[in-house]
């Protein structure tokens, strides 16, 4: 009734439009809808979710989405192959070696050459920091949304970490643009080993740290198990891809998978999860990020000596044809389509961002839920706006 | 008129101690307050690995006052669609009850803030009962949805833990056996124990429902923001929006001060009677001395000389107060030696009601501190409820444990009064019924998280959701 009395304001103009059919509630009230976002704080930038609620239970939703586009794919259409590399940085902005790793071996594979493999290793190295710099972020971000105030502090904490190694590598802390086509511009730095050792070992009882404040948690358990469930098949069906995958039991890691990089050269487990709950799904990133630390470890026991740069010409002229690549970047897999005229400019570039695949599974798994767990939801897909809408 | 007049200085006459008192809590416990939050955001940083405020005054000591000025000098905001009497009028409703219900709290035997009333604990939780409705109007005035929605949680959540709390407090009550503040003090001293370890599943459910009736994490879903944006408070800037603020801060107070008054022993020392723990009566002294130790050490490494004159200055008046409150004690050690020979000067008579009030507002200070401490503890280290799991964790735990808690009490009191043992020996008749009620308590948790697994799992698997999702 009482949502009924608050309609009469002017709370009506915002609501119905087509995509939502009338549809009687529990109580006969009209069904309210809310926008959230894209000003929200817990939308991870401006995403906006209309949604259709019966008193607080979620019975709709529509995505909203391209507050943040820039046109990305066309910039590339005018720009020479090296010159779009940093703008792939600008995408999924936390990170952005992945992005810019994922880019680089594309145009690499067109060329038909193959970085170094010194190169390669330097890059699997930054790629997996990347990994853990991405997935602390997420869990930070994540724990705030449900309420817990204190692990975004100390996640930052050894983000700063590994954003200092960046810095001391190539000069920039959020958009490196680390790699070059063809291997890397800037040699590993004298420290650079000490520095990822450094940080590997405080490391494992950081991780302990944040999942001694969560893991067991009652309240945590009970605000995420059964929360936004998402079976293997859905994964499969909806294109979801990275943690949201391997937490619903398919092992799919295209470092196992389809190696690139210098991943085959190192051991590591892939976890997977069997419910594909919330919990779930920060259990398996929790465990990534226990995983990418070893793959650090190995990779710096052993850089090979080397040439970092492969032999590219200073202008690339791709032959005409066109390639797909794709990498396992830390939301999921992160693909780019490049059709080359021949020409100096790529001639189209398509980028199948992993944030904007799985952010259709948001409204499959809201359903049901409460305007609470939607935040949650968001959290768990682990979505960054600027790759969502380029 | 002149009739008026003088009806009016007769009021005047009559109550301008009360009158006095309303102005000094209108003026100090926003104050107060404020600071309450700058403590807060210190304790946060220190968990959180930072330092909080530096920048406004030393370690930030002048932030709350940076703070309000820039909410006062903001502009003052009203929403097209709002209803705007109402939208004025719930921040201050919600003030109001915070501050009309700190008159009745006591700091210490000569330190009741307005009046010993002789319902007192009930006249401040009855009081302290009508913020909400200023939540609730002003949530409902914003015409704003997260408004509404964060005010219709915030009475469903306030319906269901007033109750506890009430049971709670009822638990105490009856060991008290009056509502008066100065009274039920008075008799934990002549029980020589305090209620918290008479009744401790008692205390800890009116914890519980006091984090929850002051919408503090993790039960604060009136103003969650992560998901509401701010709640009932999203319209709200500026002053208003202080009003607020202010508004759970002092509430904090009120519900510290009721939890010390009624379980904590209120304004009394630890334990009160006996007497060679009286060295603790000299703690306020002890204390101050060393802040000043403190000062004068630190004083020389100030950076600017402003700061280490401050440091001076606050050196030698926290060894003036120190001094002045130990003569007392001095007094007191002399006269217990020699009664008859040493008869203290008048101005020891006014040293002794100063130092009774410190005394009693020392203790019953560091007690409400602890308290709020508590708070901010589980602030900054639990994740947020969601809104069944709080309705559940009320109705199907806390309600029912505080309900077998009064029977327990009473049945501990009886057992207690039939072996007529007092002091440390009624924790003993108490421990009993104790126990069972903690193993209710357990029983209670344990059948709870096997109603929850099932419900959210018929939740998740809902049918109508998925047809729903199908048609779509």
């Amino acid at each position: 009734m009482a949502l009924r009395a608050v309609n009469r304001g002017n709370l009506t103009d915002t609501v119905h439009d087509d995509a939502f059919e009338k549809a009687d509630t529990l109580f006969g009230a009209d069904e309210l809808v809310i926008n959230m976002g894209p000003q929200h704080p817990s939308t991870h930038g401006v995403l906006r979710v209309k949604l259709k609620l019966d008193g607080e239970r979620v019975i709709g939703s529509e995505c909203v989405i391209g507050y943040l586009h820039r046109g990305v794919e066309k910039i590339a259409e005018n720009r020479t192959y090296q010159q779009f590399a940093p703008y792939v940085d600008r995408m999924d902005y936390v990170a952005a070696v992945s992005n810019g790793l994922g880019y680089c071996e594309a145009v690499e594979k067109l060329l038909m050459v193959e970085a170094p493999p010194r190169a390669r290793v330097v890059r699997t190295i930054l790629a997996e920091l990347q990994r853990i710099a991405s997935h602390l972020l997420w869990l930070g971000t994540h724990a705030l949304d449900i309420g817990a105030l204190t692990p975004l502090f100390y996640c930052m904490r050894e983000r700063e970490e590994i954003l200092k190694i960046f810095e001391k590598y190539c000069g920039a802390r959020l958009t490196t643009h680390a790699f070059r086509i063809g291997g890397l511009q800037y040699e590993a730095y004298d420290t650079l080993e000490k520095d990822v050792e450094r940080f590997c070992e405080d490391f494992e009882a950081r991780v302990q740290e944040y999942s001694d404040l969560l893991t067991g948690n009652s309240i945590w358990i009970g605000r995420t198990r059964s929360i936004g469930l998402l079976n293997a098949a859905d994964c499969v069906a909806l294109g979801a891809s990275g943690p949201i995958l391997r937490a619903a039991g398919v092992k799919w890691d295209l470092r196992k998978q389809a190696p690139y990089a210098a991943y085959d050269r190192y051991q590591f487990e892939i976890p997977v999860g069997s419910r594909g709950d919330t919990y779930d799904r920060y259990m398996v990133r929790l465990e990534e990020m226990r995983q990418s630390r070893l793959i650090c470890l190995q990779a710096i026991a052993n850089i090979p000596p080397g040439p970092i740069m492969a032999r590219v010409g200073k202008v690339l002229k791709p032959p005409p044809g066109e390639v797909y690549h794709a990498i396992e970047a830390p939301k999921g897999i992160l693909g780019y389509y490049i059709v080359s005229d021949g020409g100096t400019q790529p001639y189209r570039v398509r980028i199948r961002p992993p944030s904007f695949v799985n952010l259709q599974a948001l409204d499959k798994m809201i359903r049901g839920h409460l305007v609470t767990d939607v935040v949650a939801i968001i959290g768990t897909l682990d979505i960054v706006l600027g790759e969502v809408d380029r | 008129m002149a009739a008026l007049l003088h009806s009016i200085l007769a009021f005047l006459q009559a109550s301008w101690v009360e009158l006095l008192c309303g102005f000094l809590i209108v003026l100090v416990v926003p104050l107060i307050a404020g600071y309450v939050v700058l403590v807060e955001r210190k304790v946060m940083a220190d968990m959180q690995a930072r330092l909080g405020p530096m920048r406004v005054g030393p370690h930030g000591l002048l932030q709350p006052i940076a703070d309000a000025l820039k909410l006062l000098i903001k502009e003052d905001l009203i929403p097209d669609g709002a209803d705007q009497l109402v939208f004025w009028f719930a921040p201050v409703l919600s003030m109001t009850a915070a501050l009309t219900s700190m008159g009745a709290v006591a700091f210490g035997p000569w330190f009741q803030v307005a009046r010993d009333i002789n319902i007192g604990l009930l006249f401040v939780v009855g009081i302290s009962a009508l913020g909400p409705f200023g939540i609730v109007l002003g949530g409902w005035a914003s015409n704003n949805h997260y408004s509404i929605i964060g005010a219709i949680r915030s009475t469903a959540q306030l319906i269901s833990y007033e109750t506890t709390a009430g049971f709670a407090l009822v638990s105490g009550f009856l060991l008290s056996g009056t509502l008066k503040v100065s009274g039920i003090v008075e008799q934990q001293r002549a029980d020589q124990v305090w209620y918290v370890f008479l009744a401790p599943v008692g205390f800890f459910t009116y914890l519980v429902a006091s984090i929850a009736e002051t919408n503090r994490a993790p039960f604060d879903l009136p103003e969650a923001e992560s998901e509401l944006v701010a709640g009932y408070m999203t319209e709200y800037s500026g002053f208003r929006w202080s009003l607020y603020f202010l508004a759970e801060y002092a509430n904090m107070i009120v519900v510290g001060a009721v939890g010390t008054t009624l379980f904590l022993g209120g304004w009394l020392r630890p334990f009160p009677n006996v007497r060679w723990m009286g060295w603790l009566d000299a703690m306020p002294a002890i204390l101050l001395a060393g802040t000043g130790v403190y000062c004068i050490v630190r004083a020389g490494r100030q950076p600017v000389k402003v700061q280490s004159v401050f440091m001076w200055a606050v050196a030698a008046a926290c060894f003036v107060i120190a001094l002045l409150s130990a003569l007392v004690e001095i007094a007191h050690v002399a006269n217990a030696w020699k009664p008859a020979a040493f008869r203290p000067p008048d101005l020891f008579r006014f040293l002794g009601a100063m130092h009774s009030g410190l005394y009693g507002a020392f203790w019953f200070v560091l007690k409400v501190s602890a308290y709020i401490y508590i708070f901010m503890w589980l602030r900054f280290t639990l994740p947020r409820f969601r809104f069944d799991q709080l309705m559940r964790l009320g109705w199907h735990i806390l309600i029912p444990l505080a309900l077998v808690n009064v029977l327990g009490v009473g049945v501990g009191l009886v057992l207690k009064s039939a072996l007529g043992w007092s002091g440390a020996l009624a924790i003993v008749a108490m421990l009993p019924t104790t126990v069972a009620t903690i193993v209710v308590a357990v029983f209670l948790i344990r059948w709870n998280d096997k109603y929850a697994v099932a419900a959210s799992a018929s939740a998740a698997a809902s049918p109508s959701a998925q047809e729903d999702f199908d048609a779509g």
